[in-house]
């Protein structure tokens, strides 16, 4: 039966149930990935994100609440083009970051 | 005759003031209401920003006002205004006239208690700033674990920027503060996942931005923006805490072994019960009245009347001790040209 609504999975976050293991190890390859203030200056620069949803401060969020699925369909659209490296106040490399999470993700995958 | 001054309050800011007093030439007393000097500081562990054991603060500060007339445990009775001066009636039976009053009676901590939804007083794993500062200090709280701690939370902003709690107003030190304790936390127990739920963080002195960063990146403290809503006991006892992760749009939920809530700062009863006997105005936030917000706020609107320290609003231990001095260079200004 259709009553023109329907009820979604909840996205509540659940802390204590994220596996936060894969995260930990991207932190060993890029310390300063823990440094980001989530200021949004990197996707307000990049010249993918208004075609393609992509962000690298809800890559680096996402990355955190476990939901990488997420974080794979938005990096497919980056353009390595090294812009939001440029902006970040916290000096966060993040080009070098895009590389050490495909890397790392894809290698264990 | 040498003028008398009368400080009341022997915080840092009553010591500080005292002692610039002494150099310059006066005899302040000093009252204080409690059996200690030091004020909130002799419960503090260390400070930020460079981890000074408050202990020192208050040691040096006490050594160097040592020359005032100091009464402990004694409270103003009444004042009675003569012509130019006051009649000041303590509570141990002495009376003293004076031209020149310095207020230095602090703050309160606002009481946590009052924020029902936050559990303090209820359940057994929540506990202030200030319960967590006397366990740095050794002093055993039933409600923290000394051996084993798995996750720890900071609330920001409890009864501050909180109208319903009838305190609008930001308490300045206490993002600072958590960033402080959330460091302390994660060095005795490694291991711990410790959170800090926040609206905005206020790094507004001098290297506070430093010591968020290396929160942040040698600590692994991890930030959560959005105002913790609820705050609940699972049957084990531990907390269940509820908010927003307002940069993600979705609710939260995380179980914790001690949660902390950075009360803030309030105007004390005491403090605007002898406000009230000079009478002293109080400020639309609450603490007392400076003449002029920008050029006296140090000089009550009432002649020979000065204020130091966190009586006119939250402020940092080097803020109240610049205030102090200041304070006692107004009066020291002031007596010189009364003669
Ligand atoms: C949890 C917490 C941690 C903090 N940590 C830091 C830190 O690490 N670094 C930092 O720079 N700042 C810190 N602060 C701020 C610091 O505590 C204040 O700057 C400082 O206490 C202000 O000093 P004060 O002398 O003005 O007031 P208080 O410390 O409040 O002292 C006032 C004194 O006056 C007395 N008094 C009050 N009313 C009367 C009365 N009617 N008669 C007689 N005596 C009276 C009181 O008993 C008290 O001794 C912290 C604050 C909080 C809440
Ligand atoms: S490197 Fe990728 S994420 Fe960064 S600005 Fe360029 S396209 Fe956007
Ligand atoms: S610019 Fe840097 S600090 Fe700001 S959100 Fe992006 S990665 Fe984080
Ligand atoms: S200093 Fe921070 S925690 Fe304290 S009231 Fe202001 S914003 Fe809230």
């Amino acid at each position: 039966m259709d009553f023109g609504f329907k009820i979604s999975p909840s996205s509540a976050i659940n802390l204590d149930k994220i596996d936060l293991t894969m995260f930990e190890k991207l932190h060993e390859m890029e310390p300063d990935v823990y440094k980001c203030i989530a200021c949004g200056s990197c996707s307000a620069t990049c010249p993918a994100a208004r075609y393609s949803g992509m962000s690298m401060r809800k890559v680096i969020l996402d990355l955190q609440r476990g939901r990488e699925k997420e974080v794979f369909s938005m990096m497919k659209n980056c353009m390595l083009c090294g812009k939001c490296t440029m902006v970040c106040p916290r000096g966060i490399n993040t080009r070098h970051l895009i590389l050490s999470i495909s890397k790392l993700y894809c290698e264990t995958k | 005759m040498k003028e008398n001054i009368l400080i009341i309050g022997g915080g840092i800011a009553g010591l500080e003031a005292a002692a610039m007093l002494l150099r310059l030439g006066h005899s302040p007393i000093i009252i204080e209401k409690s059996d200690r000097l030091g004020g909130h500081v002799a419960s503090w562990h260390k400070l930020f920003p460079d981890m000074t054991p408050a202990k020192d603060v208050v040691d040096r500060l006490t050594a160097e006002a040592s020359g005032a007339n100091i009464f402990l445990n004694t409270e103003i009775s009444f004042v009675n205004k003569l012509t130019d001066s006051y009649n000041i009636m303590l509570s141990n039976g002495i009376s003293i006239i004076t031209k020149v009053i310095l207020v230095t009676m602090g703050f309160s901590l606002f009481d946590a208690a009052k924020k029902e939804e936050y559990g303090y007083g209820v359940y057994d794993h929540v506990v202030t700033n200030r319960d967590l500062e006397q366990w740095f200090n050794g002093k055993d709280d039933p409600r923290i674990d000394n051996s084993a701690m798995n996750a720890v939370g900071f609330v920001h902003c409890v009864g501050s920027r909180d109208e319903k709690a009838k305190n609008s107003q930001c308490s300045k030190v206490c993002c600072i503060t958590a960033v402080k304790q959330a460091i302390e936390v994660k060095q005795k127990f490694p291991d711990a996942s410790v959170y800090c739920f926040y609206m905005d963080l206020r790094m507004f002195g001098k290297k506070f931005e430093d010591f968020y960063i290396s929160a942040q990146r040698d600590y692994g403290i991890r930030f959560i923006r959005g105002r913790v809503s609820e705050v609940s006991e699972n049957i084990e006892g531990r907390v269940v805490v509820k908010a927003e992760d307002t940069l993600s749009g979705k609710p939260l939920k995380v179980t914790l072994d001690l949660l902390v809530l950075m009360a803030g700062m309030v105007c004390g009863d005491s403090c605007t019960k002898v406000a009230g006997m000079i009478p002293l105005p109080v400020d639309s936030d609450g603490f007392l009245k400076s003449k002029d917000n920008i050029f006296d706020v140090m000089e009550s609107p009432k002649e020979g009347i000065f204020y130091a320290g966190a009586c006119t609003g939250p402020k940092t231990v080097p803020e109240t001790l610049a205030e102090a001095r200041a304070a006692a260079l107004d009066i020291h200004l002031y007596i010189n040209g009364l003669e």
